[in-house]
């Protein structure tokens, strides 16, 4: 090869800004304080919320947000047609959907990232079962799925969480398979096995966080999906059950008022929205940092 | 007896009724502190041979023959007896030194967990770490072990893996393609370490190559393969000095020289023939210029002339 090195010419030069590393993805600083605001909302929501979530104060039912005619600073999101405060309620909302949203993902997580590492790592028949189970799983209709088991085992956290496990895990074991079977075959892992390894060590020391970078990816995005189904099963009424409260159920309590109490709905939906845009921008960047080459 | 005994071993790939013979009725032997090389084109069952020594053949693989370590059957151990003998009296160093340690950990981990899983105890690691490195020749052995491969050339990671495969002084190390990814300054250094480990431990090495330099250079015999199947094999003098196989003419003869300015390269006409055609036939026989009829009706026997060498062909016994 001729090695050739040609200035060039002035004008052509890209300039970026000084803050901004070439081809780095920005961190979304937005989006992160957004996260970390509704952490601290779902942490400490008791201790911020101007009241009770059910509180009730009918001399004050249906009152807009302080910024509309009729509304006050008493409650600055309004109230619903009980009086409670919006603001309190989401507040509490934001507890119960992210506790929900996270632990459904860490626990389908778990699952999925063992059933495919075990897969792909070990093949064969095991493989086949495992993964025609998972292309089972993801055919499922999620909605069918949530209303037919709540009316079979009930509604409440546990039976939520488990609907939402059932409905995600598979993702997970498909990625980290298709990720195990690439690690599997790096010179490493060969020289591991010829070293005399065994296969649950290999297994734990070098697949498994070799392949953790793209479940961390999957499982960022997935809370803001988590938060989403959720919200879907709370409006349908087979998830949250009141006296709880979450962002989907103050949805669809708000629906009836839809005509002339817009905040009912339009707060929540929009905190929904929030959340959702903030942990997908999040996860967009940590795949764009971790994952250089980008297969996802 | 003899450190590795290979007996008609035949490796087969693909369908039953269409098989690929990768490797087809070897037999070899190595014995103790003898550094043999294994040479052939790409293609030509070296890498399947080394594996089926190991008994890490993928499992699409059929395999028969017999292989004996140490008197003891390799091909009919349990996993767990395999294991025990890997990486305790078998090692092996592979082709690129950039993809054989594992990018997450620093070296002093990953050859802390070699030696732990040896049996080091935890205090005397550290030292046993620095020792290993510096058997390796490699500077600042301290400051190595806490750098992460990234950090470190090729050179260096293939003396690092070298010093992790002869931490238990094996009996056989296995390298295929050692030198093949390294510039030619690092090459010989790294041949230089291979003399040694076998000088210090009396260590078996059987070198994959197809760079014949390499053999020539450091191996005490060779064995010239072609399609799956031994052409040649004896003492490194005799087949660089008198070979008898025409192929193994042929490949010494393609060895570029430099002649007032112009490289020169002979070329072997043909193409390497498509391991599923072949027939019980001399391999050779297409593009072999010496070809007789017998050559494309039966297959040659062993020819054996001076002490161990053995050639593949039927026109071996005449003059060149």
């Amino acid at each position: 090869m001729t090695a050739e090195v040609r200035a060039k010419p002035p004008g052509a030069t890209v300039r970026w800004p000084r803050w901004r590393a070439r081809g780095e993805a920005d961190f979304p600083v937005v989006a992160a304080i957004c996260c970390a605001l509704l952490a601290v909302a779902a942490l400490f929501g008791p201790l911020l919320a101007p009241y009770a979530k059910d509180a009730v104060d009918l001399s004050a039912s249906l009152s807009p947000p302080f910024w509309q005619a009729g509304g006050s600073t008493k409650h600055l999101l309004g109230t619903d047609q009980l009086g409670r405060d919006i603001l309190s309620r989401l507040i509490a909302g934001a507890r119960v959907s992210l506790a929900t949203a996270t632990a459904a993902v860490a626990i389908s997580g778990l699952f999925g990232v063992i059933a495919g590492l075990v897969a792909g790592y070990i093949g064969g028949v095991l493989e086949a079962v495992v993964m025609r189970l998972v292309d089972a799983f993801l055919s499922l209709p999620f909605i069918l799925l949530a209303l037919a088991l709540v009316a079979t085992l009930g509604s409440g956290f546990g039976n939520i969480i488990l609907v939402m496990v059932i409905a995600n895990w598979a993702r997970y074991a498909r990625l980290v398979r298709s990720e195990v079977i690439g690690i599997k075959q790096r010179d490493y892992v060969t020289l591991a096995r010829i070293a005399g390894v065994g296969p649950i060590r290999i297994m734990l020391r070098h697949v498994l966080p070799n392949a953790l970078n793209s479940v961390v990816v999957l499982a960022i995005l997935d809370v803001g999906r988590a938060i989403i189904l959720e919200s879907s099963l709370s409006f349908l009424g087979v998830g949250i059950q009141p006296p709880d409260v979450s962002w989907g159920l103050m949805l669809a309590d708000g629906r009836t008022f839809l005509g002339f109490a817009w905040w009912l709905t339009t707060l929540p939906g929009l905190a929904i929205v929030i959340a959702v845009l903030c942990f997908n921008s999040l996860g967009r960047w940590l795949r764009i940092r971790l994952d250089p080459r980008g297969q996802l | 007896m003899a450190l590795v005994e290979v007996r008609d071993l035949c490796v087969e790939f693909g369908s039953v009724e269409r098989p690929v013979q990768a490797v087809s009725h070897v037999d070899l032997t190595i014995e103790n502190g003898e550094i043999v090389g294994i040479a052939g084109e790409s293609g030509s069952g070296k890498t399947t041979l080394c594996a089926a020594l190991i008994h890490a053949l993928p499992r699409t693989a059929r395999v028969s023959g017999e292989v004996t370590f140490d008197n003891r059957s390799i091909l009919t151990m349990s996993p767990r007896e395999l294991r025990k003998l890997r990486g305790r009296e078998i090692s092996m160093i592979l082709q690129n030194p950039m993809t054989s340690l594992d990018p997450l950990f620093t070296i002093g981990n990953q050859m802390g967990e070699v030696l732990s899983a040896r049996g080091t105890a935890a205090r005397a690691l550290r030292a046993r770490e620095i020792e290993l490195l510096r058997s390796v020749h490699l500077t600042a052995p301290e400051a190595r072990l806490r750098q992460y491969p990234h950090e470190l050339s090729g050179g260096m990671r293939q003396r690092i893996l070298i010093a992790m495969a002869s931490a238990t002084a094996p009996k056989l190390l296995l390298a295929d393609e050692p030198t093949t990814a390294l510039d030619a300054t690092i090459q010989e250094e790294i041949l230089v370490l291979f003399r040694e480990i076998r000088d210090r431990f009396g260590t078996a090495i059987a070198i994959v190559t197809h760079d014949l330099g390499v053999i020539r250079r450091i191996c005490d015999r060779v064995i010239i393969m072609y399609a799956g199947r031994i052409v040649e094999e004896g003492p490194v003098e005799e087949i660089f000095g008198a070979p008898r196989h025409p192929y193994t003419r042929a490949l010494l003869a393609s060895i570029p020289v430099l002649d007032d300015d112009r490289v020169v390269i002979q070329a072997i006409p043909g193409q390497v023939p498509n391991l599923a055609e072949l027939g019980n036939f001399c391999p050779f026989a297409q593009r072999c210029p010496m070809v007789i009829d017998r050559c494309r009706g039966e297959s040659p026997p062993a020819n054996l002339s001076a002490a161990r060498h053995r050639t593949f062909c039927w026109r071996a016994g005449e003059a060149a």
